[in-house]
């Protein structure tokens, strides 16, 4: 019955489209289904797919990220404690199943993500999908950041828990989450002293893991580590953040990151498929300044924003599938559009992003949160993603103003600061209660080591908050 | 005529001294502070001499006008009145002529009672009982307990509405219990009044009210009220039956100035226009030795002369991401002293002058100000800082005041103004109890009293010291303390506010 109505819906398209989602290699097709297709709706092309030239795996350029899975409404109460977020399972179901039906065939979850739920989740949504289970890959991570569950037997636990969340007795993809966060030494005692690299190793000759790999944020000396000893560990895939600002800018938000040049040029050289995340930026690069979006726009008024992301990252050859946090059914049908079949970037276009695009977005001082949650929850209680969020989306508005008491103030300069200010202030207690404002942060720092962007959480808190003082006594 | 002129004024006042209690953005305050500042009472306590002639003079000239237009609460009365008189007419078609009011003589002895006790308590320096019949303050605790709620609720909803289109023309304020006696003293008042009201129209005014005896003695001698034309009237009563004040005895053509507030019903009622608004001059001369000054009369007189918390850490370890840590609400300490607003002098200047209307309550945008619980500032306003500070660009609650027990300050006086000064509890401290660095007061502390030095016997751990002659007692530093429920930093308050 699902097989054949999963045949049903693909039905339309080319007969190579509905064997796709069955793992045909990449059918290579143009991208002129696109001309009769409306921004929201899949293009009626078939998916792109990559093959992993290890394991044969026919995996989809677009890849599930199942990091930001949408939670039900919340209530939200004034004195700032609100219940407990919980997973919309049902919407979650119906988005896995429709990403399936579009031949969407890669799942990338974590025991740390949503509050821990999202293995659950994930694994409840692909079973209830009716899919078998041969028809999609599933990707998790062992997410032992915290000290105590660096033991061995923390470790197995973490392990086996994935398969039982996620309802299987095999991974397709397994990851060492996040490696390159407290440099070297994180590295030896989460996974190399206590043996659970052997382990997996292990379980990866067992078939229970049929791609190993990790996943990279932070110290370059770890990522250059675990590939020199590529003949010992033999990944099979490595999953970085690339996209077209941290080409070569990713040392511009932040000196101690790595241009994604330099990682994917180290895997290309090494024939490592690559696996992509944050090619949005955590949707930052689609919440831009008015005239960025123009920019974009001008170009293919008929694409989305994320669209040129997307085909950025995609258009890499070595890139195995490109991960997408899509909360909304918007998101996916979108994604789908664009991957169905993605339409590679010219050379030109490359470099256009690149370069003029990608220095005009860092010409804004945004801070560079991808709202991924790592730092959450902080133990004072304060919603830092919402926080830095909604500072980034004032300063893309423009609403990100200060007046030198020095100089003298033209009226249309005082006006502008008032608008601003408004904006800024009631937006703020709209985006956050005020128990979990800036103002409540103490700078214990627990959140700066879970920061995948190397964010100086509390230094910027206070900074925000500063400049909320100052809004406030000058009105 | 007279009577339109009069409910026009009436609504006008009535409208913008409830919008002085509702509205929480100060916009109001700024146009209409002065809508509370002539009020009898408030006026009497600031000492505003030329407030407090001028409406004995209004009076001396037009009657008890003042409770008719200017005293918010006797507006309410004529609305509870008016709807009242309206349910019954639409009972009845005929029950115009039927008995709503009926005249009824003079309490005197114990309005001069009550006046007498109002003036006694207020002397002996117990506003807090004395102000439960004050008028002003009566109906400002039911606007701000009872009213200001509706309209923030009303408020946040367009609130939400306006978030939805992205706009920022309203935005949410919290709405919350400040005190729960405050509340119930408010409910009861409005009960109380409203049945009295319901039934016998002003009889609150008339033998309660403190103001409305005072004015009454004044409005006895007034020059001008309603006259009969005993040529045209034919004994009928209806003017009688329709006055709210009981005041018109028809059968002997009198009218009891003392409780007259000059609404003009009767005159409007009166089918052979038998009673109409002019001179009283000639009933005087034809009565003419005033009483001597009754004990109440000297009573007044007397009056005037002498008024004058840790975020309980979630403590589990961080194993997944995201989700919220549970704040747990602040608990306020026990203060030695109480905190009185910045510009209220003193304790004692205070506990004299404030009548308790909560018009500075229903104006605080940090939620600072609230009702105090205990018996000798029953419902004064006292500083308490669990859910906000006050701000240093903030003077809202001294522009407000009427009674002048919170006086007018600028905003750079406000940040020299010592209320009280903040304490280190060690005890809750985080950087002992939780081994974290911290300085959260220090790094809020407008007046930058706090600076954050190593403990003698352990460098490692920083903690805050006060320096108490700096320190204006804000409350930054208490209501930004991550310790909870209790701060590990407080605010002791002054009993004389002194510039820094």
């Amino acid at each position: 019955m699902e097989r054949r109505e999963f045949i049903k819906i693909l039905g339309t398209g080319a007969a190579t489209a509905a064997l796709a989602g069955c793992g045909l290699k990449d059918p290579s097709q143009s991208s002129q289904g696109k001309e009769a297709s409306d921004a929201n709706h899949p293009s009626g092309g078939a998916m792109t797919y990559r093959d992993n030239p290890t394991s044969g795996d026919h995996v989809s350029l677009l890849g599930y990220g199942m990091m930001r899975l949408p939670d039900k409404p919340q209530k939200t109460t004034s004195g700032g404690t609100p219940a407990p977020e919980e997973i919309d399972q049902a919407e979650v179901n119906r988005l896995v199943k429709y990403a399936l039906d579009h031949g969407v065939n890669y799942f990338d979850t974590s025991p740390a993500y949503c509050r821990g739920e999202s293995e659950r989740s994930t694994g409840e949504a692909l079973v209830a999908s009716g899919y078998p289970r041969d028809k999609y890959y599933i990707a998790t991570k062992l997410s032992n950041f915290s000290p105590e569950q660096w033991s061995f037997k923390e470790g197995v636990k973490m392990f086996e828990n994935s398969l039982q969340y996620l309802q299987t007795d095999y991974l397709d993809y397994l990851l060492l989450h996040g490696v390159g966060m407290g440099g070297m030494e994180a590295l030896n005692s989460r996974y190399i002293e206590n043996g659970l690299l052997d382990y997996l190793l292990q379980k990866r000759e067992e078939g229970v893991i049929r791609n190993l790999g990790f996943s990279y944020h932070g110290d370059v000396e770890v990522f250059d580590y675990l590939l020199e000893n590529q003949d010992k560990y033999k990944w099979d895939f490595v999953q970085i953040q690339m996209n077209y600002v941290d080409w070569h800018l990713a040392d511009e938000t932040n000196s101690r990151n790595t241009d994604a040049e330099y990682l994917y040029g180290e895997l290309d050289k090494r024939g490592i498929p690559v696996v992509i995340m944050e090619p949005l930026l955590g949707g930052r690069l689609v919440k831009m300044p008015n005239h960025i979006v123009a920019t974009l726009k001008q170009k293919r008024p008929d694409d989305s924003v994320a669209s040129w992301a997307f085909r950025y990252s995609g258009s890499k050859p070595r890139v195995l599938t490109v991960l997408s946090g899509m909360t909304y059914m918007e998101h996916l049908q979108d994604n789908v559009r664009t991957f169905s079949p993605l339409d590679p970037l010219t050379e030109e276009e490359q470099t256009w992003l690149e370069t003029e695009v990608a220095n005009l977005y860092v010409s804004y001082p945004t801070i560079p949160c991808n709202n991924c949650n790592y730092c959450m929850p902080c133990p004072y209680g304060l919603d830092i993603p919402a926080i830095l969020l909604h500072y980034n989306k004032c300063v893309n508005e423009g609403n990100v103003v200060e007046i030198d008491d020095e100089e003298e103030v033209t009226d249309d300069d005082l006006k502008k600061y008032r608008k601003a200010r408004r904006a800024f202030l009631i937006g703020y207690d709209r985006s956050v209660p005020r128990l979990r404002q800036a103002s409540h942060c103490i700078g214990c720092g627990r959140c700066v080591e879970h920061c995948p962007q190397r964010i100086n959480i509390p230094r910027e808190l206070q900074r925000i908050d500063n400049f909320v003082e100052e809004l406030k006594r000058k009105a | 005529m007279l009577r339109k002129i009069r409910i026009t004024l009436a609504i006008i006042f009535w409208v913008g001294v409830t919008m002085l209690f509702l509205d929480f953005s100060g916009t109001a305050q700024h146009y209409l502070a002065w809508m509370a500042k002539v009020q009898f009472l408030p006026a009497v306590l600031a000492l505003n001499v030329g407030i407090v002639v001028g409406l004995i003079l209004l009076t001396l000239l037009f009657g008890r006008i003042y409770c008719s237009v200017i005293c918010p609460l006797g507006v309410m009365q004529d609305i509870i009145a008016w709807v009242s008189k309206r349910r019954m007419f639409r009972k009845n078609k005929k029950a115009k002529l039927a008995n709503k009011y009926s005249y009824s003589p003079t309490k005197r002895i114990l309005r001069a009672l009550v006046l007498l006790l109002f003036l006694v308590l207020m002397i002996a320096g117990l506003n807090s009982l004395a102000i439960l019949i004050a008028p002003y303050s009566a109906y400002g605790r039911i606007a701000t307990n009872l009213m200001q709620p509706l309209y923030v609720w009303i408020n946040n909803g367009l609130a939400t509405i306006a978030e939805h289109y992205d706009s920022y023309a309203f935005y949410s304020v919290d709405v919350w219990m400040r005190s729960a006696l405050s509340l119930g003293v408010a409910v009861a008042t409005l009960v109380i009044i409203g049945i009295l009201a319901w039934r016998g129209g002003r009889t609150y005014c008339n033998t309660i009210c403190p103001v409305g005896t005072v004015l009454g003695y004044v409005s006895h001698f007034s020059l001008l009220g309603p006259v009969f034309d005993l040529e045209k009237c034919n004994g009928c009563g209806l003017c009688a039956r329709n006055c709210k004040a009981s005041c018109i005895d028809a059968k002997n053509h009198h009218v009891d100035m003392t409780r007259c507030v000059t609404c003009g019903d009767c005159m409007e009622v009166c089918s052979q226009h038998a009673i109409h608004y002019g001179s009283r001059l000639s009933r005087w001369s034809g009565n003419s030795s005033p009483s001597s000054p009754s004990p109440d009369r000297r009573a007044f007189v007397k009056g005037l002369a002498i008024v004058g918390t840790g975020v309980t850490i979630d403590a589990v370890a961080k194993t997944v991401d995201g989700g919220l840590a549970v704040i747990e609400d602040k608990v306020n300490p026990e203060r030695k002293t109480p905190i009185t607003p910045p510009g209220s002098v003193s304790a004692k200047h205070f506990a004299q002058h404030c009548t308790a209307c909560q018009l500075c309550i229903a104006a605080c945008p940090n939620h600072v100000l609230r009702p105090s619980e205990d018996l000798e500032h029953l419902m004064q306003p006292r500083l308490e800082f669990d859910r906000g500070y006050c701000r240093p660009e903030c003077n809202r609650c001294s522009q407000v005041c009427p009674t002048g027990a919170i006086r007018p300050i600028t905003v750079e006086e406000r940040t020299a103004h010592q209320v009280g000064h903040a304490v280190w509890v060690k005890k809750n401290c985080l950087v002992l109890t939780d081994g974290v660095e911290c300085g959260n007061c220090a790094r809020h502390c407008p007046a930058g009293a706090i600076e954050m030095m190593p403990m003698e016997d352990n460098d490692e751990l920083w903690v805050p010291t006060v320096n108490e002659e700096k320190c204006i007692g804000c409350g930054a530093c208490e209501n930004l303390c991550p310790a909870r429920p209790f701060s590990a930093i407080y605010v002791e308050g002054h009993e004389t506010h002194r510039e820094v």
